[in-house]
């Protein structure tokens, strides 16, 4: 009895190394960008443009670039994603053509990001004729990102109790009418805090826009969405690999990461503070 | 209810279809234009040099270039098996720990560092295998500098734990409570009953959770490609610098001239990924629903 005992509680506690290893690698990696990020960053540094060959100034046309193609990647991604949850919860019967939609599905969300980026070249850059600009790049995340803005808004959309359309049908309402004003407003908070958690990962993402419109460095800000653009997480890489002096701009490699992070922190504490207000509105 | 009102209700359901179509357009469309890309390189390759040989220059230019694909490929299994067979042992144990002994007030502690190190953009922590994991090994080993496969084998496991927690976590926590209840009735304790019972019964849905990470690391380009050392050759050993296939796509594409023999090549190895990756998710895919259907 002892010996089972004894390796119950053994294991237990390699069990809890476990735990304590995931929170102690996250740990590790806020406490090093934090405390070599932190120093670097003022008003200057979130304002200005790089200067001196990249190596002082700040990194404002990065912060205005990811903000930019996130913008396009939400208006592609968002109706898209949503119009495809509504037809797969709302409008199609249980059969082949909706398992074949959902393993699609599935896989796209397993395709790599360089692939998407590959696909970005040919259909946006090349294709379509817009070049390497704000656009491409937008429209390539924004393609990334449907798998992730579906499932979030189907979650929405499934748990609007069955009966708000029943009683909205039984009063003669049409299906579509019965969607619109006795579902999607129920629904419309969670399809965008998912929405919004998807977007804050697209805004990280590098691989996609290495060659759909990302800058090494411009001395200006983007003129037009046909414009190339600085971003964020493609600034990071190339601070921190690509760049003559490495060590001379480490610390604003730092800076630039904990802008990167800082910013996906705030997009996800809002994406849950909406979906709390949303909510407490809705039971009011 | 006019024929109006019926018109218009039939156009809405058209469009809502043709949107939920698009996603198949789109799966199809993105391997349609991979073939499409990497035929043409095929002209000028054999497929057995391009999958077999494990020489790739392609801007030789005294001796005729040169398309093998080999040790990335194996580059890539190579660092995705070391990540596996780090994230996965600390994947199922955190994932047992949250569903069988943790309280709810470590696991309300738990949920959101696992999804904060979920939401950590991938170009981060490929910058840490640079300033912090590297100069760690090269410490350790007593090598000159630690990009190398065991580097970039560290950072997609804890790029891969996320997703293997939150999955393991989910299939421990659909094991019917009968299942345990029985065991602990007959005398087994609680640990007995999570190794012998509860991971027994949730072994396909970890299994799918680990098909999973492992697809995301294959697929994975920036911490790979900062933080591997990007030297192609055949690894054999962890400390070797390798060149993963993402890596190559991502340090070639943009130098190359649009439509060569290069360019295609590139696009060949797009097409080898999105082949290995779609076999990868479709292992889980059969897994997951095994899962489910015995749970059931």
């Amino acid at each position: 009895m002892k010996i089972k005992r004894f390796r119950e509680v053994l294991g237990f506690n390699i069990l809890r190394l476990c735990v304590w290893a995931v929170i102690f690698i996250l740990i590790v990696i806020l406490y090093d960008i934090i405390s070599k990020g932190a120093g670097v960053i003022n008003w200057k540094f979130l304002t200005q443009a790089p200067k001196n060959g990249m190596t002082e100034g700040g990194i404002f046309p990065a912060i205005v670039g990811t903000f930019a193609v996130t913008v396009i990647t939400a208006l592609l991604s968002i109706p898209l994603g949503m119009g495809c949850a509504i037809y797969l919860n709302e409008y199609a019967k249980d059969g082949v053509m909706m398992r074949i939609i959902r393993m699609a599905i599935r896989n796209l969300s397993g395709v790599p990001s360089i692939v998407y980026g590959l696909f970005g070249v040919i259909l946006f850059v090349q294709m379509a004729n817009l070049g390497t600009s704000i656009l491409s790049a937008g429209l390539t995340l924004g393609l990334m990102t449907l798998p992730w803005t579906i499932t979030a808004s189907e979650e929405a959309l499934k748990n609007v109790p069955k009966s708000y359309r029943e009683g909205a049908l039984a009063l003669g309402a049409t299906k579509w009418q019965a969607i619109r004003t006795n579902v999607l407003p129920y629904a419309v908070s969670g399809m965008l805090t998912g929405t919004i958690l998807g977007l804050s990962r697209a805004a990280g993402e590098t691989a996609p826009i290495l060659f759909t419109g990302a800058a090494f460095f411009l001395p200006h800000l983007p003129k037009s969405l046909l414009s190339q653009f600085m971003a964020l997480p493609y600034h990071l890489y190339i601070m921190s690999t690509q760049h003559q002096a490495i060590s001379k701009v480490r610390p604003i490699a730092y800076g630039t990461a904990l802008v990167l992070i800082a910013l996906i922190f705030v997009m996800n504490i809002s994406a849950v503070v909406l979906r709390y207000r949303l909510r407490k509105v809705k039971t009011e | 209810m006019g024929k109006h009102n019926n018109l218009k209700e039939n156009f809405i359901h058209g469009l809502f279809f043709l949107n939920g179509l698009l996603v198949v357009v789109l799966l199809v469309g993105i391997f349609a234009l991979l073939v499409a890309k990497s035929v043409p390189a095929f002209k000028d390759i054999s497929i057995r040099e391009f999958l077999f040989s494990a020489s790739w220059n392609p801007t030789a230019t005294f001796v005729s270039p040169s398309y093998g694909i080999k040790s990335m490929l194996v580059s890539t299994l190579f660092v995705s098996i070391g990540a596996l067979v780090i994230a996965i042992p600390i994947g199922i144990g955190s994932a047992a720990y949250l569903s069988d002994v943790a309280d709810r007030r470590t696991r309300e502690i738990v949920k959101p560092v696992i999804e904060i190190l979920a939401g950590i953009p991938s170009v981060v922590i490929g910058f840490l295998g640079i300033v912090l994991v590297g100069p760690m090994i090269a410490r350790i080993f007593h090598i000159p500098n630690g990009l190398n496969a065991l580097n970039g084998s560290i950072l997609l496991a804890v790029m891969a734990l996320p997703t293997i927690i939150s999955m393991s976590e989910d299939a421990l926590n659909s094991v019917p409570k009968s299942f345990e209840e029985a065991s602990l009735a007959l005398g087994a304790t609680k640990w007995q009953t999570l190794i012998s019972i509860k991971i027994p019964a949730a072994l396909s849905g970890i299994i799918a959770a680990s098909m999973l990470g492992m697809g995301r690391a294959i697929g994975e380009t920036m911490t790979v490609l900062m933080a591997t050392g990007c030297a192609i050759a055949m690894p054999k050993s962890f400390l070797q610098s390798v060149q993963t296939m993402t890596s190559t796509i991502a340090i070639e594409l943009g130098e190359v001239p649009y439509d060569t023999t290069h360019y295609y090549a590139l696009f060949g190895i797009g097409l080898v990924l999105f082949i290995i990756t779609f076999v990868v998710n479709m292992i889980a895919d059969i897994a997951l629903h095994r899962y489910q259907r015995v749970i059931k």
